[in-house]
């Protein structure tokens, strides 16, 4: 519960503080530039163009969120439908579909994206994408796990006996017995998702200069590491503690709508 | 045995044909035509547009451009299969070669980190099991969980902001020499460890409350007898999945572990090739390290049948 309202203190912060007040990530300030964190008007300090770090943050935890969101989306829906297609229907769907999800698997973590981004080409919404295509056969596997596990329940049976079409079986009757697990691996492929766009930021497919996204603002940071370590500090911080919160909420949803699994092992 | 093993082999190929067949395609989905990508480099719209054309011609007849693409799909695997993963657009030199000179420095820094993480996760898991809810337990979950959430590079910076900056211990950044590989492969493994960390302590507490492990502590045998040879050995199953697993996120994650580190790597190479739209490096890259992570996966399956025999007949 406290994580719940840490996240969505944090998502309130990012959304209405550039709502409210104007802000300016961009605005430079070169006599007040590489100021170190608790300076004059600079709670956070500045970076090497003398821009303000809270203001970057703020912006820069904006992007994060909201891509991250967006991506968890793409492969809920997409992974949700094959999964729901796949154990629904069984026979040569379920093994076509699953063939090319075990392709997907053999591409491990941020390799799939990188093709992805080859395809594609850089920037921050191509790279959301294919970030969220990433996440894909996770969902695609544990919906069809589900609904075949519901397929032969008593009531579905029923539902088809007085001639229920399958196509209303499957979604109004057999889709909401996978919305709890879903629920679950979706709050945890958000923490991935955050986690794998700061990546592919960090590495220079995304978000390009001058925007604040907190990857990039750490690779920035390499450059005067020596010099100036809160430029690296805080963004990284941010997404720890961000992902860390995240994967926690992910901990107590599970906890929370599946109390068998919150005793033993954990 | 054999059969089992067979089985697996079997069931593996059509990964890889599909694998390469995306790898493949990388090529012809990228929006423009793979002979003005390689053209491109050398003119910007000067010089002779009668000569560019003929130019353009003899390449597309050198790569096979003009046969249908099954064809040149079949083509392509024939000589990546022996080893001709094509020339890099901007190197000057075959993508093999550049694999090559690379790959060493990869393995090195993936064995290194997959020994750490195995040795440090394994152990720290059975510690943890053990002493279960003491504070060397919380802390190690803490750790892993910390583990889970940290992203490398911002792990990697901090290490070099202790240890190079801080205490100039170690040297921040290149490759060549072990002073050189502790960082990356700390970076590399921390992830790792604290998922097989948890890992192992999760399967590890499963097994002991068996009824079996009651009767090995009955008849009086000694507990590192116990854990050794009777818990350990069926907690190892799930233990030997993950470790399977993490070798091709290891490979995968040190594009940014080189990255950081500027480590002359596989990683490195990928995303050089990337951003310079160096495409054949990429394809040989990704075909390299999707079958790895494929032969490494097959690997891990077989070696079920050796820990639990029953995996076998079934």
């Amino acid at each position: 519960m406290a994580m719940l309202v840490f996240v969505v203190a944090v998502a309130l912060v990012v959304i209405l503080v550039p709502a409210v007040i104007t802000i300016d990530p961009y605005k430079q300030d070169l006599r007040a530039s590489l100021l170190p964190p608790g300076s004059q008007g600079h709670l956070l300090g500045t970076d090497h163009f003398g821009r303000d770090l809270v203001l970057r943050m703020i912006d820069g935890g904006r992007a994060s969120l909201s891509l991250g969101l967006i991506a968890v989306t793409i492969a809920v829906t997409v992974g949700g439908l094959v999964g729901l297609v796949a154990g629904y229907r069984g026979g040569a769907a379920d093994r076509v579909l699953m063939r090319l999800i075990d392709v997907e698997l053999a591409f491990p973590g941020i390799l799939l994206a990188l093709v992805i981004v080859t395809i594609l080409g850089s920037g921050s919404e191509k790279l959301t994408v294919a970030v969220g295509i990433g996440g894909i056969p996770r969902f695609a596997r544990i919906v069809r796990g589900t609904v075949l596990a519901t397929k032969h329940e008593l009531y579905i049976e029923a539902a088809r006996a007085v001639g229920v079409p399958g196509i209303r079986i499957a979604f109004v009757h057999v889709l909401p017995q996978v919305l709890g697990p879903v629920l679950t691996i979706a709050t945890f492929g958000m923490a991935t998702a955050i986690l794998a766009i700061a990546a592919l930021s960090f590495l220079g497919l995304g978000a390009q200069p001058p925007a604040a996204e907190w990857g990039l603002m750490l690779s920035d940071a390499r450059k005067y590491l020596r010099i100036a370590w809160w430029l690296a500090v805080v963004p990284g911080l941010a997404i720890s503690i961000v992902v860390l919160a995240v994967n926690l909420l992910g901990d107590a949803v599970r906890d929370a709508l599946d109390p068998r699994l919150s005793s033993g092992a954990d | 045995m054999a059969k089992f093993v067979g089985a697996r082999l079997l069931e593996s190929i059509p990964v890889l044909v599909l694998s390469s067949l995306l790898v493949f395609s990388v090529l012809h989905l990228i929006p423009g035509d793979p002979v003005d990508a390689m053209l491109g480099v050398a003119s910007f719209g000067v010089g002779d547009p009668e000569l560019l054309k003929k130019q353009e011609e003899a390449i597309r007849l050198e790569l096979g451009l003009n046969d249908p693409l099954p064809i040149q799909y079949l083509n392509w695997v024939g000589r990546a299969l022996r080893g001709d993963l094509g020339q890099s657009y901007i190197r000057h030199a075959p993508v093999s070669a550049l694999i090559a000179e690379r790959l060493p420095s990869t393995i090195e820094l993936a064995f290194t980190a997959l020994v750490l993480s195995v040795v440090f996760g394994i152990g720290l898991g059975i510690l943890a099991a053990i002493q279960r809810n003491s504070p060397l337990d919380r802390i190690v979950m803490l750790v892993s969980l910390g583990g889970v959430s940290t992203p490398s590079f911002f792990f990697a910076m901090l290490l070099i902001l202790l240890l190079s900056v801080g205490l100039g211990l170690l040297p921040a950044t290149g490759s060549g020499g072990l002073d050189r590989l502790i960082m990356p492969a700390l970076v590399l493994g921390y992830n790792a460890t604290g998922l097989i960390a948890r890992l192992t302590r999760a399967s590890l507490l499963e097994v002991l409350g068996r009824e079996y492990i009651t009767t090995a502590r009955a008849k009086g045998l000694p507990f590192r007898l116990i854990i050794g040879r009777h818990a350990m050995r069926n907690a190892l199953i799930p233990i030997v999945t993950i470790v399977g697993l993490q070798l091709g996120q290891l490979v995968a994650g040190s594009v940014i572990v080189e990255t950081v580190f500027a480590r002359q790597g596989i990683g490195q190479l990928a995303i050089d090739a990337i951003l310079s739209k160096d495409y054949p490096v990429v394809q040989g890259v990704i075909l390299l390290t999707a079958s790895s992570y494929v032969v490494a996966n097959l690997l891990v399956d077989i070696s079920y049948g050796f820990i639990n025999p029953r995996i076998r007949t079934s």
